[in-house]
């Protein structure tokens, strides 16, 4: 129970200086350009790497998560918003699931 | 009555991000329950740290006991885009916004309440507020639900859940890779890192907050490197 608490201390904690500090603080723009650019790469950077490969493991069956990974990444493509997209890929992974046995 | 006005225009902002953070904490919930962790243990990280990707890989980080560490590391790796934006957004922000305005909703500042906020001429704290409401109400309750539910709904239908945040960040990553090709270089290295962190016997054993950062370091450096971000791009 202890390491719970220390845990969301530290995500709460860390999570609450990254936003506050540079809004309360920093008011001049940043200058060098490779931290500009840096920043604008990381969260894509992030993203990615948090889902591939994880997805294929967050669903029982490969086969199900690869038509979610699919069907989000094709709506995505398309333009839907996050919450189309995200419903969609649970969709996918539903029916899959559902029909696999059968095969 | 002005500033009230502002409040309310914001409330009304928030409608559609606090649905879609509803469905989304609703699979939050559900994996963290089937994780270990309690209902409310699940609501408490929502509360305090309001943000999708980092709380994600918490909840794997804090499975593992003593990695406090990597914990740290995977959080700042994570959300420093977030201090991206609060600097962009304060120089938007207009000579209302005080001080202590700026240290309490500094807190609110996720991936969506920024894209809506930035569309605003000037950023007015009382808009602001009123913007976080039911962005932060929708994040919590969709946890509770979640987390309350996530023991009572069939396996098929959580695990076919447990894909929405994943499908949130393809959402998030696949427009702008399509339409920017540096970003699709970042994406392309950090997949195949991270494929290389799953996959191969040496680097397996790195925890997954780690590798992740890692990963996402390297490309962002590299795509830094190669295609520095003009001005006008941002």
């Amino acid at each position: 129970m202890t390491h719970y608490w220390i845990c969301l201390a530290i995500m709460a904690g860390s999570t609450y200086l990254l936003r506050a500090v540079p809004f309360s603080l920093v008011r001049r723009k940043i200058q060098s350009p490779f931290i500009r650019s840096f920043l604008h790469y990381i969260p894509y950077a992030v993203l990615t790497a948090m889902t591939v490969p994880a997805i294929f493991y967050a669903v029982d069956a490969p086969l199900a998560a690869a038509a979610g990974f699919i069907t989000a990444l094709v709506l995505a493509l398309l333009g839907k918003g996050l919450t189309s997209v995200a419903l969609a890929a649970c969709g996918a992974v539903y029916v899959t699931s559902l029909i696999l046995p059968f095969f | 009555m002005l500033t009230n006005k502002d409040f309310f225009r914001g409330l009304r902002a928030g409608i559609p991000i606090g649905a879609g953070y509803f469905s989304v904490s609703l699979s939050f919930g559900i994996l963290a329950v089937s994780y270990g962790f309690t209902w409310w243990q699940a609501v408490f990280i929502s509360m305090l740290t309001v943000t999708s990707a980092g709380q994600f890989a918490g909840l794997q980080a804090m499975l593992t006991p003593g990695q406090y560490f990597p914990l740290l590391l995977s959080q700042v790796t994570i959300n420093i885009r977030y201090s991206m934006m609060s600097v962009s957004l304060s120089q938007k922000a207009d000579a209302t916004f005080g001080r202590l305005w700026r240290w309490l909703l500094g807190f609110f500042m996720t991936d969506e309440i920024f894209a809506v906020a930035a569309g605003e001429p000037v950023v007015k704290p009382r808009f602001f507020a009123g913007l976080t409401v039911l962005p932060w109400l929708g994040w919590v309750l969709g946890t509770l639900t979640g987390g309350l539910l996530g023991s009572v709904l069939p396996q098929d239908l959580m695990n076919a859940l447990s894909v929405a945040l994943y499908g949130m960040f393809i959402a998030i990553v696949a427009p702008v890779a399509k339409k920017e090709k540096p970003v699709l270089l970042a994406v392309g290295i950090a997949a195949g890192c991270s494929c290389l962190c799953t996959w191969l016997p040496g680097l397996k054993a790195l925890p997954s907050g780690i590798s992740v950062s890692l990963c996402a370091i390297i490309a962002a450096a590299v795509a830094a490197a190669l295609f520095p971000v003009k001005e006008e791009d941002q």
